[in-house]
């Protein structure tokens, strides 16, 4: 049972009714030929890097499906080549990565898009690689938090006293970070600057609370 | 006698010696680049939007081999040009 995935883009100048009856006439003729359907995603209106047929936009969909026979897949790419209404199709095969890479994004476990790039790449290899960013994103939250206790404590006793204006701001912003780093505890190089700029401002602020309480 | 404390460089000594370059691929256990995701796929093409060779991303080959097959069904797909301007 081979895992197949199919791309293929639908003119977006039809209506929102026609879009759904193509993509559904060929998750049908699949189900009619004997194929699993996994997954149907609807991905939506995207623009396209070049133009196709006059068309700068189009509505993607991919449909992921087992079939026992390879022989249904050039029936189906014949009909995608006899219909007006997609622009382009791409049929692939997944290889048992691919079906892991499948499961892993739907289950959720992919970065999602608020992240940066850079993190959500470091997201994909945390999903194979459970054990060592587990065990080190948590010692550096806790650790995090110990130094923004400290930094809260400073900032107590400095009010006490007339404070500068860049003490209260460093602490609130490494507040704001490390506040930022407790629900997204699955990134280790924020965390990793996050502790760094906390240990710096402490080290800076008790000092700095030492000097006032000598002063005062 | 000077010791290695006296000793001192105005240029830091150090500088100049490469990071390590190494797959990021391999390192981080990624078996699977999907060519459904462009961002990902920016990476490691320049703003002409060729792509980027193997002793610039430090890829293995065959991940190297894996991302060039990407992202030409990436472009087959419209998700990427072939030729751009100004990509990045």
């Amino acid at each position: 049972m081979r895992q197949y995935e199919v791309t293929f883009i639908v003119d977006p100048v039809l209506s929102a009714d026609e879009i759904k009856s193509t993509a559904t006439t060929y998750v049908d003729h699949l189900k009619s030929e004997g194929c699993t359907i996994v997954n149907v995603d609807e991905m939506g209106l995207l623009q396209l890097a070049y133009p196709i047929n006059k068309r700068s936009s189009g509505i993607y969909f991919c449909v992921e499906f087992q079939s026992e026979t390879g022989a249904l897949i050039p029936k189906l790419e014949l009909a995608f080549r006899r219909d007006e209404r997609i622009m382009r199709f791409l049929t692939v095969t997944l290889n048992k990565y691919g079906v892991k890479y499948n499961d892993d994004k739907r289950n959720g476990l992919i970065g999602s898009k608020k992240k940066k790039k850079d993190d959500k790449a470091e997201d994909k290899k945390s999903t194979p690689a459970k054990s060592t960013p587990a065990k080190s994103t948590p010692a550096k939250a806790e650790t995090a938090k110990a130094e923004t206790a400290k930094v809260e404590t400073a900032k107590v006793e400095t009010a006490k006293a007339e404070t500068a204006k860049a003490e209260p701001a460093k602490a609130e912003s490494a507040k704001a970070e490390s506040a930022k780093e407790s629900p997204e505890k699955a990134v280790p190089a924020k965390a990793v600057t996050a502790v760094a700029a906390a240990t710096a401002v402490a080290e800076s602020a008790a000092p700095e609370a030492v000097k006032k309480e000598e002063e005062e | 006698m000077a010791t290695r404390e006296d000793i001192k460089f105005l240029t830091n000594p150090n500088i100049g010696s490469r990071q390590k370059k190494y797959c990021r691929f391999k390192k981080y256990g990624i078996k699977y680049i999907d060519y459904k995701d462009p961002d990902f796929l920016l990476q490691f093409i320049n703003e002409q939007g060729k792509i980027l060779p193997r002793r610039i991303t430090g890829n293995s080959l065959k991940y190297q081999k894996q991302m060039a097959r990407a992202i030409k069904r990436a472009r087959h797909l419209a998700m990427l040009p072939y030729v751009a301007d100004l990509l990045k």
